[in-house]
């Protein structure tokens, strides 16, 4: 069974991607833009941890100290949208290789090894057992946050502003602000996870955020397309693409095993899951229009005759 | 109640699309006015509409809403004064969200929104019973996404909202025309009721001639940014669709060309 020796790693590293895929999932979901801060803010999260950690810092202030600098990615990104007038998009696009210079500084270097050996971290790869229980008892504290952040008055202004900022302002919500905080607290969530997975690995890098999005999206597409019908809690829908997150990294870890391929193309697979994934729903919507306009057509040559 | 002074709008000012869309427009609302807005194609209908709400700036003049001067305010800010329908069903409500997550959204309309839990159990008796008056059972899906319901049911929706806290002013922008004949029927019906109840002062713009003369206690004509022919009291009840015809032509010198008028 030595095959499956992959499992719980796998499955450490897609818990805490899946609380990455919870802070994009504001962002994605419930704002309705495609935030690409995410690649800096993770990696930002993950630098920051290592930096204080290594300076002597208890560990958990230190992962704060990571929210509270992930949040600050976002706002920047929330600011380059709503006050620069520049799209979402591109807005995440300038935070992020802006993060890049920002993440050396903070790394004094590329990367930065923090050993369980000399510091006192909540997780480590060495135990995949406690790792995985801390990045679940995170996950499970992050969703009930977001739960009761989003059933307040608040947090109603910001689903609305993702879903329609029209009836938003006419209705006194001011969609600049609700789209800077949702932005914002999307990073922070980011960047704890990039803490927790700097503290999993024992190092942090300054790649280790590259692709992020990706990795987030595919964790909330296969969590939305598996548990999408029967998960209609908002609650439910955040674990999902927790669960998301470990399916990918299974499916992953099994593909790796077959020895098709070697860990310099695992972008590349990425790459190519979200754009199937992504296209699978546009695809039936196509079939479904090109039937129905054949059926009508169908349906014209009878009357016609 | 409202005060529109001089108000001038040019779109794409200086390029071969300029459209002088208000022309120094000006008009008074007294308390308790119900309006009704008809006009051609380009008269500048919406635009009035949009210009009260904040939708976009205005070139000069100003616009003064019980007494406060809100020419500068952003479109948020205008809101609380505000009840807004538009022709877009789907543009009054957030569809992803539950029927009674956007009552409570429109409840909290012109106050601060703080971390309180948005729905409490009160509040939702309170929404049951103002969704009974729609007569559509809704008061029983408070739990159902707005994206299920119709295109009338969403219109009559959007109405409660905008008239729940009894907003100052009531802009209904042609806010039947996407219905069918019968559903537009039952809005219009509900508009009156809530415009009578809570003694709203009203703007309704409308395509329909006959729904311009039987509804409201005044009807104002537009044409070319600016009003024409504003009509109230007994001389406007007396008003028939021919009446306005020939008004409108010898008013503007040309025919009355709304495509959607002209159909009805």
């Amino acid at each position: 069974m030595s095959f499956l020796n992959f499992v719980p790693g796998a499955v450490a590293n897609g818990v805490i991607w899946g609380i990455m895929a919870i802070g994009l999932y504001i962002t994605y979901k419930i704002l309705d833009v495609a935030d690409l801060t995410v690649d800096g803010s993770f990696g930002t999260g993950g630098a920051v941890l290592a930096i204080c950690v290594t300076s002597g810092m208890n560990v958990w202030l230190s992962m704060l100290l990571a929210f509270i600098a992930g949040c600050l990615c976002g706002l920047v990104t929330g600011i380059f949208h709503t006050r620069f007038g520049i799209p979402a998009i591109l807005a995440g696009i300038l935070t992020q290789l802006a993060l890049y210079s920002v993440n050396l500084r903070i790394l004094q270097g590329s990367n930065r090894p923090i050993s369980v050996d000399k510091y006192n971290l909540i997780l480590s790869l060495r135990n995949n057992t406690t790792a995985i229980i801390a990045a679940i008892l995170f996950t499970v504290a992050v969703i009930a946050l977001l739960y009761w952040f989003f059933g307040t008055e608040f947090g109603h202004c910001l689903r609305a502003t993702g879903c329609n900022p029209n009836m938003a302002r006419a209705n006194g919500i001011n969609t600049n602000v609700a789209k800077i905080v949702g932005i914002t607290v999307s990073n922070g969530i980011v960047a704890m996870a990039g803490a927790l997975l700097a503290q999993y690995n024992g190092f942090a890098d300054i790649n280790m955020g590259r692709g992020a999005i990706v990795i987030g999206l595919a964790a909330i597409i296969i969590g939305e397309v598996i548990f999408g019908h029967f998960f209609t809690n908002f609650a439910l829908r955040l674990f999902a693409s927790v669960i998301g997150g470990i399916i990918y990294y299974i499916v992953l870890n099994i593909i790796m095993q077959m020895g098709f391929f070697d860990a310099n193309d695992l972008k590349l697979f990425s790459a190519l899951v979200v754009a199937v994934a992504l296209g699978i729903p546009y695809w039936k919507k196509e079939l479904a229009s090109k039937n129905k306009k054949k059926s009508d057509s169908a349906v014209a040559e009878k009357e016609a005759k | 109640m409202l005060e529109l002074k001089n108000i001038t709008k040019t779109f794409n000012a200086g390029t071969v699309n300029e459209k002088k869309a208000l022309n120094g427009l000006s008009l008074t609302l007294n308390d308790g006015d119900f309006v009704t807005v008809i006009g051609g194609n380009g008269a500048g209908k919406s635009t009035m509409l949009n210009m009260i709400a904040g939708v976009y700036p205005v070139d000069s003049g100003s616009i003064v809403i019980d007494g406060v001067d809100v020419t500068n305010l952003t479109e948020h800010k205008r809101a609380k004064y505000l009840g807004r329908v538009f022709q877009d069903p789907m543009m009054g409500t957030a569809s992803d969200l539950w029927i009674e997550e956007n009552l409570a959204i429109a409840r909290r309309r012109g106050k601060s929104h703080s971390l309180r839990w948005a729905i409490t159990n009160s509040e939702r008796a309170e929404y049951k019973k103002l969704l009974s008056t729609l007569d559509l059972g809704l008061e029983n899906r408070l739990s159902t996404k707005v994206k299920l319901l119709s295109g009338g049911q969403r219109q009559a929706l959007t109405l409660l909202m905008a008239t729940m806290n009894s907003p100052k002013l009531l802009l209904l922008d042609e806010h039947t025309a996407a219905l069918d004949p019968k559903t537009a029927a039952n809005v219009l019906a509900l508009s009156d009721k809530f415009i009578e109840e809570e003694h709203l002062t009203a703007l309704m713009v409308t395509h329909n001639m006959r729904d311009a003369i039987a509804h409201g206690n005044r009807l104002i004509m537009m044409n070319a940014g600016n009003i024409i022919l504003d009509i109230s009291g007994e001389e406007k009840k007396k008003l028939t669709v021919d009446d306005l015809l020939k008004a409108f032509a010898e008013l503007s010198g040309s025919q009355f060309a709304n495509d959607r008028a002209l159909l009805n």
